[in-house]
């Protein structure tokens, strides 16, 4: 071979690359297209529209963003609101720092005792979601649910979680749900740092948090970063709250993911659901741009 | 002779939902159908597809299905979903679908004209109904007897029904006295077994029919939601918590059933089904369930200048335009709606039937409620719109039990829902 020449030639290449490009086409670029397209229009599934649905321009976008009401209950700037509590509370406060806590509590420890935690968290990860769901209904009950009799037990008032408390009920429930992927992303992160680097600090005198503060922490910044990238869109786009809550009572835990699903699938109306939808992808694709520039950053520092 | 499986659903688990349906499917239709149709010299069999979630799920499920072309045969359809469906092209007339036989069927001059639009639109016949119903107050008498309270019980206003609710909450503080429905969580068992329950009393219906027009705003609105205040918010003689959660009308039966809840308004169908069989049977509901009719705001308030009010719905099956088997599905449909298949469901479900040669047999309770309350009655308007506005009825009834709204503010938001639905030309506003 000379002078570093591609081993297939332009063709050869591209022509291996087919199938995959027409799968991403068929299932990614095709719907957001289409879904795109629908945003501009008043199709709906059932009633006239849809037979004779035409394009509306923006119609869609102006109501969604109706700025007069739209953080009343039942509308998108209240979805989004809740979005949020639930993105900050679940996966940033909730899994990224449970799992780091976690990784780190066992850091460098091995035994029955580990093995037991991580399993529980993972299994955790794995049941399926309708399972997961009733479990926490059941769990949340106020009248019979396993947290207010503990609660109970320990003389303390039960809490009617589903009614009086939905969102943290959800933040709670997700947390749980989803701080395996962190833990385990955070303890192999850990066993990737040299053991002699903490014992150098231990013989230098340095407390536990400062060993924390500055090995660790610098070490695995930048799996912090994509960790936190990956679990915000995902927390961001779930729909699992939706069958513990259905988004209720009275809207108070209705996700940017469920406003959706009601809209397109529940009131039928693809057109409005379609302007959401892009506006979600909007969302999403600013999130992971400001995670990722923030990353290219730190990349070009270290 | 190749086998021709039919597929049909409606909401109905063995045990569980509208459990009297599977019994009737398996026990009597699937077999005495085969039957039928070997006697003509073909091999048609029927199985059933039953479905566990809401009535809401269900119809996402039609609409969906219906869209992409496929779905079971024969399936069980509400009324008022029709026109929503017709309009969007999902449903074709029966006559489109199975040919002339379905004109010459015998049924149709047993079912008066207004019986056959249940499951039609604008003068096309989509389905056939099962049948209608009355919605009153269902009120467990052992309750009444511990809190004192004389029977038969029959309130003549508002007042007098709140004074009731008032006694047993005073009497049996662990009872929820009264429940009607209101929220987002139940759908239409909201707008039709509470909202409409309460508006009618209040004098009006959502819809001038003689006008053609939305009635956004009224003092009646804000009269039946002042009555949910009452009820819920102020005097908290309801529980909202069944209300706004999930699976909010499931509890409530259950609490009824438990004898926790003691006037509950439904449909006759919780009368026949839900307390008569299944996961929240009453052994004993004839002693200690009656009914009552719900009151007007005060006599001759109501709807109509009615003393009592009540609405009607009805529900039937309807056959799938994608069908690759029209004419077998026609056959199976209206050997369904035959006769003596009718009486067979009589035996285990008896009910208002549509068909004039099929009585309510066995249940004289059932026979009052259709005599007291079908002249009382009232439909909702059959037009595509009409489910978006229910859904905004049921969104008005969460923000007033929810506490969320006053029932001003929430009449104000719900008459800009209906007018930026409908249009301005389409709604009135009384004053």
């Amino acid at each position: 071979m000379t002078g570093g020449a591609p081993i297939l030639s332009r063709r050869t290449g591209f022509f291996f690359l087919l199938p995959s490009l027409g799968f991403v086409s068929l299932f990614i670029l095709f719907p957001f297209v289409w879904v795109f397209y629908l945003s501009f229009t008043n199709q709906t599934l059932t009633g006239v529209t849809a037979i004779q649905s035409r394009l509306v321009g923006l119609a869609n976008y102006h109501r969604l963003l109706d700025f007069e009401t739209w953080m009343t209950s039942g509308q998108f700037g209240n979805a989004l609101r809740i979005s949020a509590q639930f993105v900050v509370g679940s996966a940033l406060i909730g899994q990224a720092l449970l799992g780091l806590a976690i990784a780190w509590a066992f850091y460098r420890w091995r035994g029955a005792f580990r093995e037991i935690v991580y399993t529980l968290v993972i299994l955790a990860w794995i049941i399926p979601d309708v399972v997961v769901a009733f479990t926490w209904m059941a769990f949340l009950d106020r009248d019979r649910g396993t947290l207010n009799a503990i609660l109970q037990l320990l003389r303390l008032a039960p809490v009617d979680w589903l009614i009086q408390q939905p969102v943290l009920s959800i933040i709670i429930f997700n947390t749980w749900r989803g701080t395996a992927f962190s833990m385990l992303l955070f303890s192999s992160a850990l066993a990737t740092i040299p053991p002699s680097y903490l014992e150098s600090a231990e013989v230098a005198g340095a407390s536990g948090w400062q060993k924390f503060r500055d090995i660790i922490l610098p070490l695995i910044r930048s799996h912090i970063l994509t960790d936190i990238i990956l679990i915000t869109l995902w927390t961001f786009n779930t729909f699992t709250p939706f069958l513990i809550t259905g988004g209720g009572p009275a809207f108070k835990s209705e996700l940017v993911s469920i406003y959706t699903f009601r809209i397109a699938f529940q009131f039928f109306e693809f057109g409005r659901g379609g302007a959401i939808a892009v506006a979600m992808m909007l969302i999403n694709l600013v999130l992971a741009l400001t995670y990722l520039t923030i990353l290219r950053r730190q990349g070009v520092r270290t | 002779m190749p086998t021709i499986e039919l597929a049909l659903t409606c909401r109905c688990v063995e045990g569980g939902v509208n459990a009297n349906m599977v019994k009737w499917f398996k026990t009597y239709l699937a077999p005495k159908f085969a039957e039928k149709m070997k006697a003509e010299g073909k091999n048609v069999t029927a199985k059933l597809v039953e479905f566990g979630g809401s009535d809401e799920a269900l119809k996402e499920q039609y609409a969906l299905d219906l869209k992409v072309g496929k779905g079971y045969d024969v399936f069980a359809f509400d009324g008022f979903w029709v026109p929503e469906f017709v309009a969007g092209g999902l449903l074709k007339p029966l006559d489109e679908i199975a040919g002339p036989e379905v004109k010459q069927w015998e049924g149709w001059g047993h079912i008066s004209p207004g019986l056959q639009q249940i499951l039609g639109y604008q003068g096309k016949l989509y389905g056939i109904a099962s049948g209608t119903d009355v919605r009153e107050i269902f009120y467990r008498k052992d309750l009444f007897a511990k809190a004192g309270i004389a029977e038969p019980w029959q309130p003549k206003s508002w007042a007098e029904l709140l004074d009731t609710a008032r006694k047993i909450k005073k009497a049996l503080p662990d009872v929820t006295p009264l429940q009607l429905n209101a929220g987002t969580a139940m759908g239409e068992a909201t707008t039709m077994q509470g909202y409409f329950m309460a508006l009618l009393g209040a004098g009006i219906h959502m819809y001038d029919f003689e006008k053609g027009k939305w009635i956004a705003k009224s003092p009646a609105i804000a009269d039946a939601l002042n009555f949910y205040k009452t009820v819920y918010v102020d005097e908290k003689l309801g529980d909202a918590r069944l209300q706004l959660l999930k699976d909010g009308r499931n509890q409530s039966f259950a609490r009824f059933r438990d004898g926790k809840i003691a006037m509950l308004v439904e449909g006759d169908w919780f009368w026949r089904s839900v307390i008569a069989t299944g996961e929240w049977k009453i052994p004993n509901r004839n002693e200690v369930v009656s009914f009552a009719k719900m009151p007007a705001k005060e006599p001759k308030k109501g709807y109509k200048g009615q003393d009592f009010v009540t609405i009607s719905g009805g529900t039937g099956f309807v056959i799938n335009p994608n069908t690759k088997y029209p004419k077998e599905a026609w056959a199976l449909l209206s050997f369904m709606f035959s006769k003596e298949p009718l009486m067979a469901f009589q035996e285990l479900e008896p009910r208002i039937r549509v068909r004039d040669d099929v009585p309510v047999i066995g249940d004289p309770v059932m026979t009052e409620m259709a005599k007291q309350l079908l002249g009382l009655t009232t439909v909702r308007p059959m037009l595509p719109e009409y489910p978006k506005i229910s859904a905004e009825a049921q969104l008005l009834t969460e923000r007033v039990v929810s506490g969320e709204m006053t029932p001003e503010k929430a009449m104000e938001a719900y008459a800009k829902a209906v007018t930026a639905l409908v249009g301005p030309d389409k709604v009135i506003e009384l004053k």
